[in-house]
């Protein structure tokens, strides 16, 4: 490996003003429409994965008409390859916290919530001093948002935003049915914006930048850059931010062994995308999305396996509340076990990727919807690995 | 007016009011959307899968009971898609179920079973995932039987016993391949907070929740030459029982019911009616006598406002959920009860028999009323008052195991002693009943007059679905003996579903309500909608129920409890007189406080 051959970036982490605070003070003053225009023309997608344009989020729950409104931070961050918004948390929460107050001001909500995942507890003591620390701050400034953190308990479908509200409701943690959306019903039926820790960073880098110098950074369909989460046979395996838009070739040059034959873009609901196919794939929201993970494979990786522990996963995280996810996992992973060990022909795993198909189609919610990708891409592009 | 939202759907244009859902909006158009986990009682949950529909410039099939049209949509219900879609989730569904259909109480009546045959899955697409699950049977409730390996989790049963009873004695457990509808901690059912209600009977859409079936035992029973087999049919089973074998909801089938239940075999014919117009007597002059305690004698021990008893899945919720009103309720057994005494006591006086050679058989549009005749305290007869419960459906069972083609059968007549009725008996099937048939009778004792109301027919108390009625009678030129009683203004609530009855309830115990006389139903509708009647229910259907009970009612010869002969004459002969030494032995009881968990 030679050189860095992508661009890194440091706007996430790094510190830029010895003055706390400064952003969100600064941007208090300014009037929400100003803001808004601002995220707008950045745009900004969620980097929670799915993509949504921040700015239309924020405006849906802005002309929202409601007594009560709510601002919560998804950092449930339980898709599995995925550590960013730990890191982004554990040593930036200022900013996550900035741009809670932010949403809180345009939307005109009183009330913000951090949703941790409850294995990140140990977070917990630290992130309560800085959220002590803004309460005063913003006490002086004379702006009413406070912000408390709600702890998970454990289950992955609680990163799903509609479960999320239930399980900060009290009640099980099962998607809803969508509409309403959460801008017009969300946490206690109340407009919400819901946005990942690192969407909210996004938008306290963007009022200091400015729209244009954050736009100059990624693609057309992808702006600005992205902290991923970088694991696998990897020599260099850590937090990396990244400009969005980057060839998976280029990457794969930068932190592959030499001899990956596989990656996993997006964590165990992504896609995997294989070797051959590195040089077209694009990494962002025109090519493949990913709320961070990348998992790199090289050639002594069994695909196999690797389906397997996916669809493990699955089978155990489902909520369990809709027929095609809560079955349909059960039956994908007994159904390559059965084609392993020959109790199953080889074309059964096409009954299998047609039921992928209607799984992606049919489920209740988007976690539903995305949990047969690893399946279907994995077995398209490693067939032979799953019968063999 | 709400505004109006025009789609299409398989080519046919729609135009339905704002918010209608897409499987409403087909509905119009006649096009019929299969479901499972919807039903038109409870809220939506869209947790099946089943009803997708392909809606065009849309990634994903929403699920027509849970996506409200909007404007422009272009919908397909049947394109290749949606087939594919649909088979595979009923595939799934079907891989996951104990699907031993013959071995199933449900089999011939299972919506699964239906779709399956729709869908023509003969050939299994996908691996059978039941011999790895470890799914368990709960036997040991009287009243009823949930078998997890039956279960497809549509939870209709969670959202019929939290929405419609607020019981939620059934959740949801675990996640993933796991999951599952329990109970709290895992306990058997009769270790909860179930009242037996059997609603979520009614609504299971397989054999995942049925009722325990004793109708082996009845058979053997009618094939033993030494018993006598005495039965008696609760009020609310003769306007119901022909939807289980054929024909419309909405038919009174009295006479032939009687019939049928005179060719299976059983000895006796007799009349629930009967001791429901014995209820009213003697709950009647108990509520008179709490009355007198309160008003004349000051006495502070006096509980008011006294509660109906008749519908067991009320006691055992009030027992769990407000064990500190037990005093409230009416120490009245409920008509069956109260049958299946005397059957033991008088009937076999007069009879000639011997109680223990008599086995007593009641027919019950009610599961609770299983748990109930297995109460240990109704034994008052030195026997077990009621040997088997069975449901409508069960009845219906028997009479198509014995061949009879039931609409074509003539009508007979109730056997005596205990088989007279009158139409105040007849409407303690439907909710506001019993509190109408004692206002009937009450306001007679109190005053010498009949209540004035037009043809007896006491509307402001007739109780309709999804609300608590509150209704007034002011009582003026009281004879000598109930003056006490001039010019009050008697006030009484009727509520049906376990929901209502919590909100009244808690009133009462926040000393929000000032009552007199409180009638509580546990079934929505009250009997006509109970747990143990035919299966499909719906509003439309338990209203045909309902007209056909006060259709009975307005043409039955006798309209007032006081005066079935039969009552008069058990006063006369054997009990002498209303809350008199014999029924207290007999027609009276006493509650047990429990736990909520």
């Amino acid at each position: 490996m030679s050189e860095s051959k992508l661009k890194r970036v440091d706007l996430i982490f790094g510190e830029y003003s010895s003055e706390k605070y400064k952003v969100l003070a600064d941007t208090l003053k300014r009037p929400n429409d100003e803001i808004l225009d601002d995220l707008l023309e950045s745009g900004l997608k969620g980097r929670g994965g799915a993509g949504f344009p921040t700015a239309m989020k924020w405006k849906l729950a802005a002309d929202e008409k409601a007594s009560e409104k709510y601002v919560i931070c998804n950092a449930d961050e339980g898709e599995p390859g995925t550590f960013k918004d730990r890191e982004i948390l554990t040593r930036v929460p200022r900013k996550v916290l900035s741009g809670m107050a932010i949403c809180g001001k345009v939307i005109g909500a009183k009330r913000g919530y951090i949703y941790l995942r409850g294995e990140y507890s140990f977070l917990l003591p630290e992130l309560l001093r800085e959220i002590e620390q803004y309460n005063e701050f913003l006490k002086k400034l004379g702006f009413d948002f406070p912000i408390e953190v709600k702890l998970g308990s454990g289950a992955y479908i609680c990163g799903e935003e509609s479960a999320l509200f239930e399980s900060m409701e009290g009640y099980r943690g099962e998607p809803r049915n969508k509409p309403p959306y959460p801008t017009t019903s969300g946490y206690m039926g109340k407009p919400t914006v819901i946005n990942n820790v690192e969407t909210f960073v996004n938008v306290v880098m963007i009022m200091r930048l400015g729209p244009i110098q954050f736009k100059l950074l990624g693609t057309s369909d992808s702006r600005g850059s992205k902290v991923f989460s970088v694991s696998g046979d990897t020599p260099i395996p850590g937090i990396y931010e990244l400009e969005l838009g980057m060839p998976l070739e280029r990457f794969v040059e930068e932190f592959g062994d030499g001899d990956t034959k596989a990656v996993q873009v997006g964590g165990a609901s992504g896609f995997c995308v294989p070797r051959k196919k590195f040089k077209e794939t694009v990494i962002g929201f025109e090519g493949v999305p990913t709320g961070g993970s990348m998992m790199l494979f090289n050639s002594s990786r069994s695909m196999y396996n690797v389906l397997h522990n996916y669809l493990d996963f699955f089978e155990e995280e489902s909520c369990g509340q809709c027929t095609p996810c809560r079955v349909g996992c059960q039956q994908l992973l007994k159904g390559i076990v059965a084609v392993k060990k020959g109790d199953k022909n080889a074309i059964y795993l096409e009954q299998l990727l047609k039921l992928s198909e209607s799984m992606k189609i049919t489920a209740k919610c988007g976690l539903g919807q995305s949990v047969a990708n690893s399946f279907s891409s994995i077995v398209n592009n490693f067939k032979e690995e799953m019968i063999y | 007016m709400s505004k109006k939202v025009n789609l299409t759907i398989d080519g046919i244009s729609v135009t339905v009011d704002e918010g209608t859902t897409i499987l409403n909006a087909a509905s119009k158009l006649n096009i019929h959307i299969p479901t499972l986990c919807y039903h038109e009682d409870l809220c939506v949950a869209g947790n099946c899968r089943v009803c997708v529909v392909e809606q065009e410039n849309s990634r994903t099939l929403p699920a027509a009971c849970a996506m409200p049209v909007s404007e422009g949509m272009v919908i397909h219900t049947n394109s290749g898609k949606v087939r594919v879609a649909r088979k595979h989730i009923v595939e799934l569904l079907l891989s996951e179920h104990n699907a031993d259909c013959t071995k199933c109480y449900k089999n011939g009546n299972c919506e699964l079973q239906s779709l399956a045959s729709q869908m023509l899955t003969g050939d299994h697409m996908f691996l059978d995932l039941v011999p790895d699950k470890q799914y368990t049977i709960d036997i040991f409730n009287s009243a009823l039987i949930k078998d997890d390996s039956r279960c497809i989790r549509c939870q209709r049963c969670v959202r019929t016993c939290e929405e419609l009873q607020s019981v939620s004695a059934l959740g949801v457990a675990y996640r993933g391949n796991k999951m599952k509808i329990s109970t709290f901690y895992e306990h058997p059912l009769f270790e909860v907070v179930c009242t037996n209600c059997g609603q979520c009977v009614n609504r299971c859409p397989t054999g995942a929740l049925i009722e325990r079936n004793y109708v082996d035992q009845v058979w053997d029973a009618i094939y033993d030459t030494s018993k006598h087999v005495v039965v008696q049919t609760a009020p609310a089973v003769r306007i119901a029982l022909g939807e289980a074998l054929g024909m419309p909801p909405g038919k009174i089938v009295t006479g032939k019911m009687v019939t049928a239940l005179k060719r299976l075999g059983f000895d006796a014919i007799l009349d629930t009616d009967f001791t429901a117009d014995l209820t009213i007597i003697e709950e009647g002059h108990e509520l008179l006598d709490r009355l007198k305690r309160a008003l004349v004698d000051k006495d502070p021990k006096v509980a008011l406002p006294m509660a109906t008893s008749c519908s067991p899945g009320w006691i055992k919720f009030l027992e769990h959920t407000f064990p500190e009103l037990l005093p409230n309720l009416s120490t009245c057994k409920s008509p069956q009860q109260m049958f299946g005494a005397l059957v033991k006591t008088y009937y076999a006086q007069k009879k000639k028999l011997d109680p223990k050679n008599i086995v007593s058989v009641s027919i019950m549009p009610c599961t609770a009323k299983k748990f109930e005749a297995n109460r240990p305290e109704m034994r008052a007869s030195g026997y077990k008052d009621v040997d088997y419960v069975l449901t409508t459906r069960e009845l219906a069972i028997m009479i198509t195991q014995a061949g009879l083609e039931f609409d074509k059968l003539p009508d007979s007549n109730f056997d005596n002693i205990m088989g007279a009725s009158t139409g105040a008996a007849v409407i303690f099937g439907s909710t506001g009943g019993v509190m109408e048939a004692a206002l009937r009778t009450v306001y007679e004792v109190v005053t010498g007059r009949e209540i004035p109301f037009e043809d007896l027919n006491i509307l402001p108390v007739r109780g309709t679905e999804g609300e608590v009625r509150e209704a007034s009678l002011l009582i003026t030129k009281t004879k000598p003996e109930f003056r006490f009683l001039e010019g009050v203004e008697l006030k009484c609530v009727v509520a049906n579903g376990l929901a209502y009855a919590k909100e009244v309830m808690q009133n009462v115990k926040d000393g929000k309500a000032n009552y007199h006389f409180i009638e509580i139903m546990a079934c929505p509708g009250g009997c006509l909608g109970g747990g143990g009647q035919p299966i499909p229910t719906n509003k439309e259907i338990r209203s045909k129920r309902k007209e056909a009970i006060y259709r009975e009612d307005a043409g039955m010869p006798l309209r007032k409890s006081h005066e079935n002969p039969d009552v008069k004459e058990i006063y006369a002969d054997f009990l002498v007189k209303p809350l008199g030494h014999k029924s207290h032995e007999l027609l009276h009881t006493h509650y047990t406080p429990r736990k909520r968990y």
